[in-house]
């Protein structure tokens, strides 16, 4: 099980509130999408995803960057139990969506990305690490059940 | 690879936070050395602690030879040359750190320059940091 700090739970649920889930869920997924452009092949039905504009401008991706932001909610709610959490969306991130568990590790880097330029300086290095450990609980959640 | 206008957007954003060089150079290690403190074991011989005397001068190098690359970024091999082999011979950094530490400058860009750290932005840095991580990491073996 993972040990979380006082300072640590107190930091996810803090940033967790103040976030705007319709600006960040979708810069988060439109900047993997650009800076990672293999991520695109996920998304086949998402209509116009050739370059950064079309990326930018796609309604689809922004709706499902909010999405996927929400899907964090679950492991912020009960984050001594991450891993119980993901059990149901790793098998179908494996089995239904068959995506390459290391991207995960890919979108988690652009949500720390994404909040870094809305919070600027406060978003602290000791806040990044806590925001950084978190997201890597839930990565390794998300490819637990791959087989 | 990197396109005109993306080696165009590197250059401008070195050239326009190279005053801020030491300040920004010490925060990308610091967040390097917080989120991942096992590459602190890197740097026992010196004070990482935060706004070091240390910690401002060696972010100001690696700021400055990352500025200085992308001035001539056809040309990386042949000009990292010197760093290379130190890193590789000296320093013996295993190479998934360099991959930690371009990450935590992305971070801190993005923390300076805000919504200006467009994807495209974004973009063209990850590819640059990439690039200069495997010259840096070319004479390992």
């Amino acid at each position: 099980m993972v040990e979380w700090t006082e300072f640590e739970r107190d930091t996810i649920k803090d940033i967790f509130s103040k976030i705007d889930y319709d600006v960040v869920g979708p810069a988060a997924l439109t900047r993997c999408l650009v800076v990672y452009p293999w991520t695109r092949r996920y998304f086949g039905n998402f209509g116009a995803l050739y370059n950064a504009e079309a990326i930018m401008g796609n309604e689809m991706v922004a709706n499902h960057g909010k999405k996927v932001l929400h899907g964090l909610d679950r492991a912020v709610k009960n984050m001594d139990h991450i891993k119980e959490s993901y059990c149901e969306l790793s098998q179908l991130h494996s089995d239904q969506f068959h995506v390459d568990p290391d991207n995960f590790r890919l979108l988690a880097d652009c949500l720390a990305i994404a909040i870094a330029t809305q919070w600027g300086s406060a978003f602290t290095p000791d806040i990044q690490a806590a925001f950084q450990k978190f997201l890597s609980v839930v990565v390794f959640s998300l490819g637990s059940q791959y087989h | 690879m990197l396109s005109k206008q993306e080696k165009e957007l590197i250059i401008e954003i070195w050239t326009r936070l190279t005053p801020l060089a030491d300040r920004i150079g010490a925060e990308a290690l610091l967040r390097m050395f917080t989120s991942y403190p096992g590459t602190k074991t890197y740097f026992s011989h010196l004070d990482i602690t935060p706004r070091s005397a240390h910690l401002l001068s060696h972010g100001q190098k690696i700021f400055l030879a990352l500025a200085e690359g992308s001035k001539d970024i056809a040309n990386l091999m042949t000009n990292l040359a010197p760093l290379q082999t130190y890193h590789a011979y000296q320093l013996r950094i295993q190479p998934n750190n360099f991959k930690l530490f371009s990450h935590c400058m992305i971070v801190t860009l993005a923390c300076f320059m805000g919504d200006r750290f467009t994807p495209s932005s974004h973009a063209a840095m990850d590819k640059y940091l990439s690039a200069f991580s495997a010259v840096l990491g070319e004479k390992f073996r």
